[in-house]
């Protein structure tokens, strides 16, 4: 190295410099995060929310959790018989459904394993807390979120050869391989 | 007005150009480095493209804790950050920005640039041997021999000019000025900043501080004010360097309207150097220590003497 | 290369000069993680170097035999975090062959697709990072907005930006959204356009090259001893790429002759070399890419999972499958006793190998060439302590 080096008879370094200069000319791809907001995919593994309607505390999902973080807590009650001699029922009341998401690995398991599309994956991802107590999103918090999950993507159709195989483009059919955040949301 | 008064409204200026001149420096890397890297930069301090983010630094620099480690040598850890910030303070306060536009008036000028401009690179050896760490003393000791070896082409680039005009004045030496200095002294030119980056150690000669490796090298331990201190002597030596070289090779105030906007020249010439130093910075790795000293003596002092020899020629056949 | 020493002595006549044990890590600018690097310095030169793993031993291997295959996928995208999906296609092929399983034709490009995308998204960081420990600042700018392009594409299809959890034995999670291979395609056609912006700040730059050229150099004996692999084995002149030489997925065409794929090697095994290698094959990995989005375009729409037994068991039995990995093999070695967990699964990871030459590649280098040569090993804390 010498100094001939250095100050630009090679090409190398000067080839650098005008990279830089010419980066300079043109507008920068910051995406200017709190004033804009980013456009997610509707895929996106942001926050779990939970349709509490379509939850009958059958606990597959805190089962199938690979860190335990959901908890679940339910009682039976009876209902009385809807009609004049008819049977009384017993069926499952949610106490709780709590996801601890300072534990969770937003791996979306929970969501596939749900027989009865009570869970969905919402792109919503502001919800950074100071006390990480807070983390714990119980029922009414992973209810509301159920606002922003959005509609599942199209799927590709494939080249226009043939026709596509129905079991593919039909998201409702019980594959348990499938994931149900295909449904749309309710 | 009394000798005194004048004394302390020049010192003043000299001042206020120590504290807002590196702001400004700071404020163009910032901005420079982020487009430069297809980023924005600061945004938020003070509004309008984050003008006042080097303000915001400095009160969250005062606002921390000032800490001297336990291994520290105390005194010299307290006084090492003083050394830098003084010696280009007093650099500053000779640097002409017009005929008669001085603070300090003296006559070997340039010879006081350079004497109190090394005693600032001091300091680093200061803070690298008081730490009490080993990445300030490597680092420390990094720095010290890529200054010696770098204050030799400094002085033979400065003499050239000097040469040239025949004085050790800044301002006799601007005066001297004429268009053909810029190929006759070119290579002068550039071994004065090489050799002035080094002395800053700014990339890529920033071997001494390479964080990479040495975390921040003599200044790891320094926190708050003290490293502020630092920071701020880094880019008012980048300010001295580049308004010297504005000086001696672009003839300093000289341009069109220089009776009127004399001193603008001066600051738009350094400004242009500065903005060379900061470039490097953003677009090359750093050298080894021991390919920086490569450079210095077997790249910068050829050429260095070269250039002397150059100049000789040029002053014997032109007068 | 100079041989120049910078020989500084403390004190003076009788005093003894001192060795100096430097801590490099494991909370260092210089280690991108949690390594711990013992350097014994005798001035600046390195006398010995001794690499402390397992400050980030998060116990994987021993997490994966309470799971089942489908919860071991988010553990094991974990590991190295830059390769998580080949990661995953790794265990996903381990358990399918011991499975007897044939995946649909659509997931195993798709798979292929991905993993090419992942291979370059993981070669841009290193060529960002690299140069960053050089003390060159802004190629990472550079090659991070290419990687964001290329996360964008895969959080589309995966809802993940670095740990995809889009695998299932038998395939894969969900099919190809609609439009999402036109991007694919936009994507690398755009890091495609901006590399030379990347490699003008690399290819020829003389500091760098006066920086990595000869510098650690890694003969091919001892990669073949320390059992290095992956694009630091190649640039030391080791052929061996597992993508042609035990193909899995779709490699097996696109490694054929004709084919995309092409092996990249260099002979000298210096820094130089291993950067090479990187930012050749972020482009081969982009025509990979290419070839699998022209595949799948032309490609009748199909499942891209097979229908799972409600309880998966894997027979009993044991297989070990191994994969190029961005960084190296990749290998699980799965023990079955019939559970719906692994009785043991075992993890070979690249780094762990790539960083233990360390401690003979180092001594006797300068501890400003030590960055060049452990930026250049291209590893990841986690995938060495797992």
């Amino acid at each position: 190295m010498t100094d001939q080096d250095k100050k630009g008879f090679v090409p190398g370094l000067l080839k650098g410099m005008g990279t830089t200069a010419r980066a300079m000319t043109r507008h920068a791809h910051t995406q200017e995060y709190p004033d804009v907001s980013p456009q997610l995919p509707p895929r996106s593994r942001g926050v779990i929310a939970l349709e509490e309607s379509n939850c009958t505390s059958c606990m597959l999902c805190a089962r199938e959790c690979p860190d335990w973080c959901i908890y679940i807590d339910s009682h039976k009650e009876t209902v009385p018989p809807t009609t004049e001699g008819g049977r009384e029922r017993k069926e499952n009341v949610l106490d709780r459904f709590a996801i601890d998401f300072s534990l969770c690995m937003y791996c979306g398991i929970c969501i596939e394993v749900c027989p009865f599309d009570a869970l969905f994956w919402s792109p919503e991802f502001e919800y950074a807390e100071t006390d990480i107590r807070d983390l714990l999103h119980e029922k009414d918090r992973l209810g509301q979120w159920m606002a922003t999950v959005p509609a599942p993507p199209a799927l590709d159709q494939g080249a226009p050869v043939d026709q596509p195989e129905p079991t593919e483009s039909a998201p409702s059919e019980p594959q348990p391989a499938q994931a149900p955040d295909e449904d749309p949301a309710p | 007005m009394s000798t005194f008064g004048e004394v302390v409204l020049r010192s003043l200026c000299v001042l206020i150009a120590f504290l807002v001149l590196p702001l400004l420096v700071g404020q163009t890397e910032h901005k420079l480095m982020a487009h430069m890297q297809g980023r924005l930069g600061p945004m938020y301090a003070g509004g309008f493209h984050g003008w006042a983010q080097l303000v915001a630094d400095g009160v969250k620099f005062t606002q921390k804790e000032d800490i001297v480690p336990l291994a520290a040598d105390k005194p010299v850890f307290r006084l090492a950050p003083a050394l830098g910030i003084v010696s280009y303070l007093l650099a500053l306060a000779v640097i002409p920005f017009g005929p008669h536009l001085v603070a300090a008036g003296i006559t070997g000028s340039l010879l006081w640039v350079l004497a109190v401009g090394a005693i600032g690179t001091v300091g680093t050896l200061m803070a690298g041997w008081s730490s009490g760490n080993k990445y300030a003393l490597i680092g420390g000791l990094r720095s010290a021999a890529q200054l010696v070896s770098y204050e030799v082409p400094l002085i033979l680039a400065a003499a050239s000019f000097a040469m040239a005009a025949g004085s050790f004045s800044l301002v006799s030496i601007a005066h001297a000025w004429t268009p053909w200095w810029l190929l006759w002294q070119l290579p002068g030119a550039i071994v004065f900043l090489v050799a002035g980056t080094a002395e800053l150690q700014r990339p890529p000669f920033d071997m001494p501080v390479a964080d990479s490796e040495l975390v921040m090298g003599p200044w790891t331990e320094y926190t708050g004010l003290r490293f502020a201190l630092f920071l701020l002597a880094e880019y008012a030596g980048i300010v001295v360097v580049s308004l010297v070289l504005a000086v001696l090779y672009l003839g300093g105030w000289t341009g069109p309207f220089d009776h009127q906007i004399g001193p603008f020249w001066v600051l738009l010439k350094g400004f242009f150097f500065a903005v060379i130093i900061l470039w490097m910075r953003m677009s090359w790795p750093r050298l080894r220590e021991d390919q920086l000293q490569r450079v210095a003596w077997l790249g910068l002092v050829p050429l260095a003497l070269l250039q002397i020899v150059l100049t000789a020629a040029g002053v014997v056949l032109t007068t | 290369m100079t041989t120049r020493e910078l020989t500084v002595g403390v004190g003076a006549g009788e005093l003894a000069t001192a060795d100096m044990v430097l801590n490099i890590g494991p909370q260092h600018p210089a280690t991108h993680g949690v390594l711990r690097l013992r350097v014994t310095l005798d001035g600046e030169r390195i006398s010995r170097a001794e690499p402390i793993v397992g400050y980030m031993h998060r116990g994987a291997e021993k997490l994966f035999e309470v799971r089942d295959y489908r919860q071991i996928m988010v553990l094991a995208n974990r590991h190295d975090w830059l390769s998580a999906f080949s990661s995953e296609v790794g265990l996903a092929l381990t358990v399918e062959r011991m499975l007897g399983m044939e995946v649909p034709v659509r997931a195993t490009w798709t798979r292929t697709l991905l993993s090419e995308l992942n291979r370059v998204l993981n070669h841009l960081m290193f060529l960002g990072s690299y140069p960053l420990e050089l003390g060159a600042i802004t190629p990472i700018f550079y090659s991070f907005r290419e990687r964001e392009e290329l996360q964008t594409v895969m959080e589309e299809i995966s809802g993940g930006r670095m740990h995809y959890m889009f695998n299932r034995v038998g395939g894969l999670r969900e099919d190809i959204p609609a439009g999402w291979l036109q991007r694919v395609q936009a994507a690398i056609d755009g890091v495609r356009a901006r590399m030379p912006e990347l490699e003008s700040l690399l290819v020829g730059n003389e500091i760098l090259q006066a920086r990595t050229r000869g510098v650690g150099v890694l003969t091919a004996e001892a990669v073949a001893s320390y059992g290095v692999s992956g694009p630091i084995a190649r640039a030391s002149g080791l052929d061996v790429d597992l993508r042609r030489d035990q193909p899995y997925l779709a490699y097996d065409e696109l490694f054929a002759p004709g084919g995309p794929g092409r092996v990249v090697t260099r002979q000298a095994g210096d820094c130089l070399a291993r950067l090479e290698v990187l930012l050749e094959q972020t482009h081969v990995g982009l025509d990979l890419a290419q070839a699998c989005v022209e595949r799948l375009l032309a490609m009748p729409a199909g499942p891209v999972n097979l229908k799972l037994p409600k309880v998966l068991k894997v027979p009993e039995g044991s297989d070990y499958v191994a994969t190029e990995n961005p960084l190296g093999f990749n290998g699980y070695y799965l023990v079955s006793r019939g559970d719906k967990t692994p009785w043991r699964l075992a993890l070979r990871s690249a780094s762990f190998n790539n960083v233990a030459v360390l401690a003979e590649l180092l001594p006797g280098n300068l501890l400003a060439d030590m960055v060049a040569i452990l930026g250049s090993m291209f590893f990841v804390v986690g995938d060495i302590d797992k």
